[in-house]
């Protein structure tokens, strides 16, 4: 095969091109399979094992997944293999370049590979490079395809010889679909646990330079400047800004649920609850901005009229224009349908038959809820303030735009106040060195507050598992 | 007080009578509906003080729904309506000047399933005292609390456990205890609607012998589906089908001597 016939393979968009191809053929073993199961069928001295469909979608499996597991493989490591055998026929000149200089030279005779070939111009040896580039990744293609019509066929061949009388399509097919279920599955899984190591060793580049304990019992947080990362004061902030949302949250949730599952009628609860639903769908950078546009300033304003009442001290309070007050109370307001709605949720699923026997006991209906329903939702009640909490604790939009950025240790709610999220922001937008400890101090504070709602979330499951009263 | 009695020759001929006993709650021409369905059609009946009155009929009949008429359990439910009259000691129960909540701790209820509070047996017990503030001292409810658990059978099996939660009893335990929570707030009527049907036949024996004893203090009145049942524990009964009263006696008659033929077939089981 000519060079420009592979370099002009390598531009095809075979990628595509093999599943659609693919599909079409496992339609045709699905037919095939079908149809030789329905003779066999026909012959066959007891009922078979399977249906014909089964034997159908037996085969087409076997057909498609080898061959589409060998374009995948590709599609992943395709461009690395090329350049890997580019790499074997470079100039001995090339050996003087760095690792990143020789990948960066690579990326560019790629991009130039992946243009047409008139493009490919400039350096002579630049323009060969990018050529015999583009040769390669056709020829890996090729192979690519051509293995992957190898496995398919081999699979087909393969399936193909089961089929039989007695043969169990329809276990296999059931394996199948479990198998597949399970990689979805596995792939969340799987996401969160990288997530969660990439973040962890980053942590522990950041902990090799600053010792842990500094960092977590420190009151100094200087990360801007390299200088100080002492990260109670963000802490301290964290935990001030949820509080205030929770104490908003909490009484205003709550209630809300109880008026929508035991008081409100049909009606009512047909449009509030979808109403209260709505909270939870605007976008966190909608509350941002009402709390620093219209919380801010009137938590400000409150503030600076009380300072000037006779029997306040002047100053007493901050009144910071933008201050933990406004971003807990939007936040609060935030977190109302979290509370709420699995609230209502878990009071519906007190059963009907307790809140008869207390109706039948003469108890009104505040009576009920209190000393009956709400006991018996207890557990789930407290699960849902706190994933409430911990939906708080990494809330970020709301207190980039309202808190502050100033890290400090006060009681004083109209006082300006970082969290550990807008830190992290902080640290990582703009201009950043990818290994000053300024950088990583952001991994470090992502894995705490990882550590943090984790924990908040598993409390919030083991109550839930504990204490719930079991109704049928 | 009965002021009805006599009144209503027919009725009182349909009813029979049980020896020396007056009638506690009498019912007068009850409808109900859900929504547009009518479930209960022109039901009249006396039910006698001191006496245990059962309620048979295939699943559907109205029997539950006409028993709640009897406490106003039905307002619970945002679609019934209930027209009629049903007097208690010779007060309309519907009447706007009765206050249901007072209504219900005159008469209690037993459900189907047993339905404990999530609270400790002693709370479980002591609760409608608590709501109605029967009870002047802690002495005072402790006494009350035993009174009731002895009374219902139970005391023996939970006096050194009081402090767990009601909900750790087994099923014929836990039905005991809400009957002992109904007559902990000395009701006049106890209405028990299918008391039995989530228990074992041991449970049940123990529930059946408790009504017995019952029936000398209170006006009982049961659901069942069982007409062994039935038979074993009242004095009078009452058959139901299709949301009409088909015959109301005493139970002997009832069961050796039934008048109507649905009610007969009823009762040698060729149908519901």
């Amino acid at each position: 095969m000519g060079s420009f016939m592979l370099e002009t393979f390598g531009h095809l968009p075979v990628g595509w091109l093999a599943f659609v191809v693919i599909a079409a053929v496992a339609c045709g073993a699905f037919l095939a399979g079908r149809s030789r199961a329905t003779a066999l069928q026909q012959g066959a001295s007891a009922r078979m094992n399977s249906q014909p469909n089964y034997h159908g979608y037996y085969l087409a499996i076997w057909t498609a997944v080898p061959a589409a597991l060998v374009l995948v493989l590709y599609a992943l490591f395709g461009e690395q293999v090329a350049r890997q055998m580019l790499m074997g026929e470079l100039p001995s000149g090339f050996d003087a370049m760095t690792a990143i200089e020789r990948s960066q030279y690579l990326d560019r005779a790629g991009e130039a590979a992946r243009m047409d070939e008139a493009a490919v111009e400039g350096h002579p040896l630049f323009a060969a490079v990018s050529r015999r580039l583009a040769e390669l990744g056709g020829l890996v293609k090729f192979w690519a395809v051509g293995l992957a019509l190898l496995a398919g066929a081999g699979g087909f061949a393969y399936a193909r010889r089961n089929l039989g009388e007695g043969f169990r399509a329809r276990q296999s097919v059931e394996g199948a679909v479990r198998l597949l279920l399970f990689a979805c599955a596995a792939i969340a899984i799987a996401t969160t646990a990288g997530i969660v190591v990439s973040l962890f060793f980053e942590s522990l580049r950041f902990f090799a330079r600053i010792p842990v304990f500094s960092f977590l019992f420190g009151l100094e947080w200087n990360a801007q400047t390299n200088a100080d990362f002492g990260a109670i004061p963000l802490f301290f902030g964290t935990f001030l800004i949820s509080l205030i949302a929770i104490c908003v949250a909490a009484p205003v949730g709550l209630y809300a649920a109880i008026y929508l599952s035991e008081y409100a009628s049909r009606r009512t609860r047909g449009w509030v609850k979808p109403i209260l639903e709505v909270l939870a769908g605007i976008p966190t950078v909608v509350y941002g901005f009402f709390a620093i546009l219209v919380m801010a300033p009137a938590v400000r304003g409150l503030a600076l009229w009380l300072n000037g009442l006779p029997f306040i001290p002047d100053e007493f309070f901050a009144a910071s224009p933008t201050n933990a007050l406004a971003a807990g109370l939007v936040m609060g307001v935030m977190i109302i349908p979290f509370v709420s709605s699995l609230s209502d949720d878990v009071l519906n699923a007190v059963p009907q038959s307790l809140r008869d026997g207390a109706y039948a006991m003469g108890a009104t209906k505040s009576e009920t809820v209190k000393q009956v329903v709400m006991p018996a939702a207890l557990p789930g009640i407290i699960a849902a303030l706190l994933l409430a909490v911990s939906r708080a604790i990494g809330e970020t939009m709301i207190v980039v735009m309202a808190a502050g950025l100033r890290p400090q240790i006060t009681p004083d709610p109209t006082a300006e106040i970082t969290t550990i999220t807008v830190q992290i922001v902080a640290l990582l937008t703009g201009d950043s060195e990818f290994d000053s400890p300024k950088t990583l101090s952001a991994f470090a504070l992502g894995f705490v507050l990882f550590v943090m709602t984790l924990i908040f979330n598993l409390i919030a499951l083991r109550v839930v598992r504990k204490y719930r009263e079991k109704y049928d | 007080m009965t002021g009805m009695m006599g009144t209503d020759a027919e009725a009182m001929s349909k009813a029979g009578s049980v020896a020396g006993n007056e009638t506690k709650v009498d019912c007068r021409n009850i409808d109900v509906y859900y929504g547009d369905n009518q479930a209960i059609f022109d039901i009249s009946m006396d039910i006698p003080a001191r006496a245990v009155t059962s309620f048979i009929g295939p699943s559907g009949c109205g029997k539950t729904t006409f028993l709640r008429c009897i406490n106003r359990m039905n307002d619970t439910i945002d679609t019934a309506r209930v027209e009629g009259e049903i007097f208690m000691d010779g007060e309309d129960v519907n009447s706007p000047k009765i206050d249901p909540v007072l209504l219900r701790s005159r008469v209690g209820m037993v459900f189907q399933k047993p339905n404990p509070f999530p609270k400790s047996i002693f709370d479980n017990i002591a609760y409608g005292p608590r709501i109605h503030g029967l009870t002047a001292s802690r002495s005072e409810l402790d006494e009350l609390v035993e009174e009731s658990l002895t009374r219902a059978g139970l005391w023996a099996e939970v006096k050194d456990r009081l402090d767990q939660p009601g909900t750790s009893l087994s099923g014929g335990q836990q039905q005991r205890l809400c009957i002992a929570r109904a007559i902990a707030v000395h009701p006049e009527v106890i209405l028990m609607d299918e008391p039995c049907s989530a228990l074992d036949p041991i449970a049940t024996a123990k529930i059946e012998e408790l009504i017995d004893e019952l029936r000398q203090r209170f006006c009982i009145v049961i659901v069942t589906h069982s007409m062994q049942q039935a038979a074993r524990v009242s004095q009078k009964t009452a058959f139901f089908h299709l949301g009409e009263l088909v015959e109301f006696d005493d139970t002997e008659n009832i069961f050796t001597n039934p008048q109507d033929k649905r009610t007969l077939d009823y009762i040698t089981g060729r149908f519901g």
